[in-house]
């Protein structure tokens, strides 16, 4: 973990320029915003490219920017973090997500092991994937009503009672 | 179902069959984690396999957004309550990372100690288990007999047995007491001896080696597409091992190996982790000695934004009156700003990545559970599988509900 995946930011920003709106390095860890429209480009071309060879996709999370003090832009962000487990780095990718049409590509082709992380973000956010397989709720039940990690869900809010399913 | 009523075609040719969908879980005595299984079966054979988690989810991210900083500690020691310290040394490191606290020599020797210790029964109980549900008892008590004294270690160190609830932003609660070493060493000279008749009784036992020999395999190639980490991985060969790859606290300090497997069946991923076991305890000894050898010395950063001012000054002081009283009723203002750190648990890499608006509130704390990751591919492991390899995959998965579903 030597650059702390500076290199891989900069082969990012050769190849895919145009995709690229911002990058950052705080505290070690290589940081760059990409165009939603394209995330799943930029992705697979982390993955493939033998300067990056990103073949883990490590997490997937969102995070809900409702009233954030200082943040500009869509009101969620899809973050990504990959790691390449022969060159030892590690990239953070983040994708910006409108309120509405609240969707983003799904990534579950370049690794299926963005499934069930990419299910939990549409149970707990909202966030709609396209082109995912099997896009159903994961951690609450199919009854539940609204999405409990969005801001603007009450912690107290309480959920209706739902009778046995047969 | 196969019709009651038998046409002369179906006396000739093969019985007409279907495939039957079994209802496993959510909680069966033979799973260990509440989990449930929808699996279609082909006679005993496995053809397809839904996995319902989520039955232990209780708003793990959504409570930690609703208190301090601090206040997100005890959830996590309830995130893998096999290793709750693994758990709080995570979150502190995410936390201290956007703070960019160093902390002291003797808390960074203390957190690796008592991490260890976490692993060690944490492996203790996958294998000890494991066993359990594959019906041998005789080695389940002696896993949950060497269990028990790293829990009274726990309890010596921290107060509490499971929940430690030890690590703080900045430091440890508090130093061990003064005999803590030598009834560690103690205790570790039992372990040893109970690891052995583990082995005696489990390691060569014909029953246990024909369960667990090529049953769960998938290859490394597909487990990282997967997000599979830990020893999952390190059994099929990838040495993959935040501990070595990326070391935190005192791990670059300490002298251990990276077990790792060949085949990545189930038996190799026994192997890894009774290794692990014997490299922890190694690791635990180190410690001590360390510490032994540094000497008195605080075990909490010196900064004002994190640590509590001294009792003394507290009673006879303005300045740190007001600070103890912001301390208790705000805790830490962390800067904005977004960070992620990741541990090596017990099961595989555990990371916080945290998100903070400048505020005493987290604005996100997003737990990366292997547990999750770890479970998604048995589907793919258990392909054509038969029902009874199920169970040590399973076992050996370890699938930890509380982190999983959080």
């Amino acid at each position: 973990m030597d650059d702390f995946g500076a290199s891989a930011l900069r082969r990012l920003l050769e190849a895919k320029r145009e995709a690229v709106l911002a990058t950052h390095a705080t505290h070690g860890d290589a940081t760059a915003w990409v165009e939603a429209a394209q995330v799943v480009d930029v992705l697979r071309l982390l993955r493939d490219d033998p300067a990056c060879r990103f073949d883990m996709l490590v997490d997937l999370c969102a995070v809900d920017y409702l009233r954030h003090p200082d943040h500009e832009g869509p009101r969620f962000e899809v973050v990504y973090h990959l790691l390449s487990t022969t060159l030892l780095q590690r990239v953070r990718i983040k994708a910006g997500v409108p309120e509405l049409p609240c969707q983003i590509d799904s990534c579950v082709e370049v690794w299926p092991a963005a499934n069930w992380m990419e299910r939990e973000v549409f149970d707990l956010y909202g966030i709609r994937f396209r082109n995912h397989p099997d896009l159903r709720r994961i951690l609450l039940y199919e009854e539940f009503e609204g999405h409990p990690l969005r801001k603007d869900y009450p912690k107290e809010r309480r959920q209706p009672l739902i009778g046995p399913r047969n | 179902m196969a019709s009651p009523s038998m046409r002369a075609s179906d006396a000739r040719g093969d019985l007409h069959s279907e495939n039957q969908i079994l209802n496993m879980g959510p909680s069966h005595p033979a799973t260990h984690g509440t989990v449930k299984f929808l699996i279609e079966l082909d006679g005993e054979n496995i053809v397809g396999l839904d996995i319902q988690v989520g039955y232990l989810h209780r708003g793990f991210e959504k409570e930690c957004e609703s208190g301090t900083w601090y206040q997100a500690i005890p959830y996590t020691d309830r995130l893998n309550y096999n290793s709750a310290i693994l758990a709080n040394i995570g979150y502190c490191l995410a936390v201290e990372k956007l703070l960019g606290i160093e902390t002291p020599d003797r808390s960074q020797w203390l957190r690796t100690m008592a991490g260890e210790l976490s692993r060690l029964g944490d492996h203790l109980t996958r294998c000890g288990a494991a066993c359990l549900e594959l019906q041998a008892m005789t080695p389940f008590l002696y896993g949950i007999e060497a269990r028990e004294l790293t829990w009274d270690l726990m309890e010596m160190l921290c107060g509490a047995r499971v929940t430690s609830n030890y690590v703080r932003i900045g430091g440890v609660k508090h130093d061990m007491v003064p005999d803590f070493p030598a009834r560690c060493r103690e205790n570790i000279v039992k372990i040893r001896g109970l690891l052995t008749d583990y082995d005696d009784v489990v390691t060569q036992n014909r029953i246990f080696v024909d369960r667990l020999r090529g049953t769960g395999m998938l290859a490394k190639e597909e487990l990282i597409r997967y997000g599979v980490t830990g020893p999952l991985l390190r059994a099929a060969g990838v040495p993959l091992d935040l501990r070595k790859d990326q070391p935190y606290l005192k791990y670059a300090e300490v002298d251990f190996d990276v077990p790792i497997g060949e085949v990545g069946d189930n038996y190799d991923r026994y192997l890894v982790c009774v290794e692990e076991m014997q490299q922890s305890l190694r690791i635990v000894e180190q410690c001590l000695e360390a510490l032994e050898k540094l000497g008195p010395g605080p075990v909490d950063v010196d900064d004002p934004r994190v640590r509590w001012p001294a009792k003394g000054r507290v009673f006879n002081a303005m300045e740190e009156l007001i600070q103890q009283f912001k301390a208790v009723t705000e805790g830490p203002m962390v800067p904005a700003g977004e960070a992620y750190h990741a541990v090596e648990s017990a099961n595989g890499e555990l990371g916080f990545y945290v998100v903070s608006d400048g505020s005493a509130q987290p604005w996100k704390v997003r737990c990366r559970p292997p547990s999750f990751l770890n479970l998604q591919p048995m589907p793919k492991m258990l392909q054509g599988a038969m029902l009874a390899d199920l169970i040590p995959t399973f076992d050996f998965i370890n699938m930890i509900g509380g982190e999983c579903d959080r």
